[in-house]
């Protein structure tokens, strides 16, 4: 295949367990999903939906066990399940980097920040202490620190909250990595500095032409960030499509929930609609439902989603949902296993 | 780190960047009378063992059977034990035994008990659980009687005084780092220095190993007055250190027949363990109190 054409990363069938006392938790089940290069790619879901298991089964970073993670992880071609444990440590922070939710406490209390950021381009790229520092301040400049001569040195204890989260940025980048996986990355950051952390990283990714997959809740973040948004549910992929598609015409009814659940200034809950919510909450992975996972909280549910799990029906490229109202005659389909 | 006198300077944390948190202790341990008490103590006994030979001059080893347990006098400020040499020799010079033993016993314990906390706090799984198991075992001995135990099995001397009393703080140690591992570990920077490709090794060492420094600073002044005590208990039973060497606890041992007519030949080997175990306690719990960040003054 075309080396352009080829996804940068391929997921197929993943599976991440749990074994834990009260039983197997299946925290991702069976999830596929391709990522091009240069190209940010939304994952959505509500909390506990798998979207960071997802994270961080790419990059290996779960503890085995208790974790087991099943399926293909292709990147650039090769399957990263299949490396060793020193192979797959020099993909961590060179090829595929990823930013913590929390920029409290992702940056280590008694390192530098320039300690930190420099970690990166001394074990992958072998800088010297002096060329790691150096770069470690233009980084702090492209991530818009002020006075980053200074604040290289400093400790994160000294650095507000959207401070560190540019610094955990300056951090992922600094290797030029191809892939980010950024989960949640503003989540825990005030909306003015929110817009401006996701500025910087639209900008920086032009830049550096890495590919971004954007965990988040905030449908917000993705219709300003992503070009195609895969919406995950209890650790299944229930659509992926283009970002603008899925706002226009969201085809699963659990899209259409998480877009009605949007509050839109302006719009008067007495004279317009009130603002829906989901009713129910996300099942308890130990206990799925049968049936398609979504039906006990689907407003449009019929006979055969209690029964029988929905199959992933093709609309198009980068098109599909999992959806039993999408298969023209459902009786007669048969439905994919499990 | 304790010879400057205690200022208490309300305002200068603020001005000054007080970052890590031992700095930041360090303004507070100079608030702190006790623990600046006991640190200048440990100054006192290490300059006594440092000038030993300054301080003393003579051989305290060497007996002088004509002047045997003479009570204190202008010429023998602590007077004289049963052969006759000069107790405040043999204090002075006993400071370097005790302090040797404190110093090596830590250090042994600190460098075998440290990596393996480290490793199975970090790596958990069957090496945790095999280290457990053997620290378990050592742990339910009271410290003392193992290091008895060991003396017997090793035999007497200075340097299996060290080793036995060593062995029986290194399961100390080993829990303590194990219990500080297994929370760091849990934190987000962690996973972060994981997630950027940092070798195991490095993130042991540079992200984790710092964050532990403080209960194991704690536990290395507390552990130098138990490794005194110890040692002393060990001397005063025969087993530890051998005569002539003047060692506080052999000292003790031997006097112990005369204390009703030469009093000062206990007493005052007493009162060198007495002081230098309590001011290891008190600047370890100044350290405590210090550079927990819970504790703020």
């Amino acid at each position: 295949m075309n080396e352009s054409q080829a996804p940068l990363l391929s997921v197929r069938g993943l599976h991440t367990r749990f074994h834990t006392l009260d039983g197997i938790v299946n925290a991702v089940d069976g999830v596929d999903f391709d990522i091009h290069r240069g190209e940010t790619v939304g994952l959505v879901g509500e909390s506990g939906c798998g979207k960071t298991v997802t994270a961080l089964s790419i990059l290996q970073l779960l503890r085995c066990p208790p974790a087991e993670i099943q399926g293909r992880i292709l990147f650039r071609g090769q399957n990263l399940l299949e490396l060793d444990g020193e192979e797959i440590r020099k993909i961590r922070g060179q090829a595929i980097s990823m930013i913590f939710q929390e920029p409290m406490t992702s940056l280590n209390p008694v390192l530098t920040i320039g300690d930190q950021i420099s970690e990166g381009s001394r074990v992958h790229e072998g800088m010297t202490r002096q060329k790691a520092w150096r770069w470690a301040v233009e980084m702090l400049r492209r991530v818009q620190i002020p006075e980053p001569g200074a604040r290289v040195r400093e400790y994160p204890h000294k650095l507000s909250g959207g401070m560190r989260q540019r610094a955990m940025i300056a951090m992922a980048l600094s290797c030029n990595p191809q892939l980010i996986l950024a989960d949640e990355p503003t989540t825990a950051l005030d909306v003015t500095i929110q817009a401006q952390i996701m500025d910087l990283m639209l900008r920086l990714k032009e830049e550096v032409e890495t590919a971004v997959v954007l965990i988040t809740h905030d449908l917000g973040i993705i219709a300003e960030m992503a070009s195609r948004v895969v919406v995950m549910y209890a650790g299944k992929v229930m659509e992926e499509a283009p970002v603008k598609k899925l706002f226009k015409d969201p085809r699963h009814p659990y899209t259409r929930g998480l877009l009605g659940s949007i509050p839109v200034i302006g719009r008067k809950a007495q004279t317009g609609r009130r603002l829906q919510e989901i009713p129910g909450v996300v099942p308890s992975l130990l206990r799925m439902p049968q049936g398609c996972r979504f039906h006990p909280r689907c407003p449009e549910a019929i006979n055969i989603c209690r029964e029988q799990e929905p199959p992933m029906v093709n609309l198009g490229e980068h098109l599909r949902v999992n959806c039993w109202l999408e298969v023209e005659t459902p009786e007669k389909e048969t439905p994919a296993p499990g | 780190m304790t010879e400057r006198t205690p200022k208490p300077v309300p305002g200068k944390d603020q001005a000054k960047g007080l970052d890590s948190p031992f700095r930041r202790g360090w303004a507070k341990l100079r608030r702190n009378k006790a623990a600046l008490v006991g640190g200048c103590m440990i100054l006192i006994y290490v300059a006594c063992a440092l000038l030993a030979p300054v301080l003393f001059s003579g051989n305290p080893s060497a007996p002088n059977l004509g002047k045997s347990l003479e009570p204190p006098s202008r010429a023998e400020l602590l007077g004289t034990d049963e052969l006759g040499r000069s107790i405040l020799g043999r204090v002075i010079y006993g400071s370097r035994i005790s302090l040797l033993i404190a110093v090596g016993v830590v250090a042994f314990g600190l460098i075998v008990g440290v990596p393996l906390g480290l490793i199975s706090g970090y790596y958990r799984g069957k090496i945790d659980f095999g280290l457990q198991r053997v620290t378990d075992m050592l742990l339910s001995f009271p410290g003392f009687l193992l290091a008895l135990a060991l003396v017997a099995i090793l035999g007497v001397g200075l340097e299996n005084t060290v080793i036995s009393i060593g062995i029986s703080m290194v399961p100390i140690y080993i829990r303590l780092v194990r219990g500080c591992v297994l929370s760091v570990r849990e934190e987000v920077y962690v996973e972060a220095a994981r997630a950027s490709g940092t070798r195991d090794a490095v993130i042991l060492l540079r992200h984790i190993l710092p964050n532990v420094m403080v209960p194991i600073t704690v536990q290395t002044s507390l552990g130098m007055g138990t490794a005194i005590l110890f040692a002393a208990g060990l001397g005063f039973l025969g087993i530890g250190v051998q005569p002539p060497t003047p060692e506080w606890g052999a000292m003790l041992g031997s006097a112990r027949v005369y204390i009703f007519n030469a009093p000062h030949a206990s007493t005052f080997p007493g009162m060198a363990i007495f002081l230098a175990v309590l001011s290891f306690n008190l600047l370890g719990d100044g350290l405590r109190d210090a550079l927990d960040p819970r504790f703020k003054l």
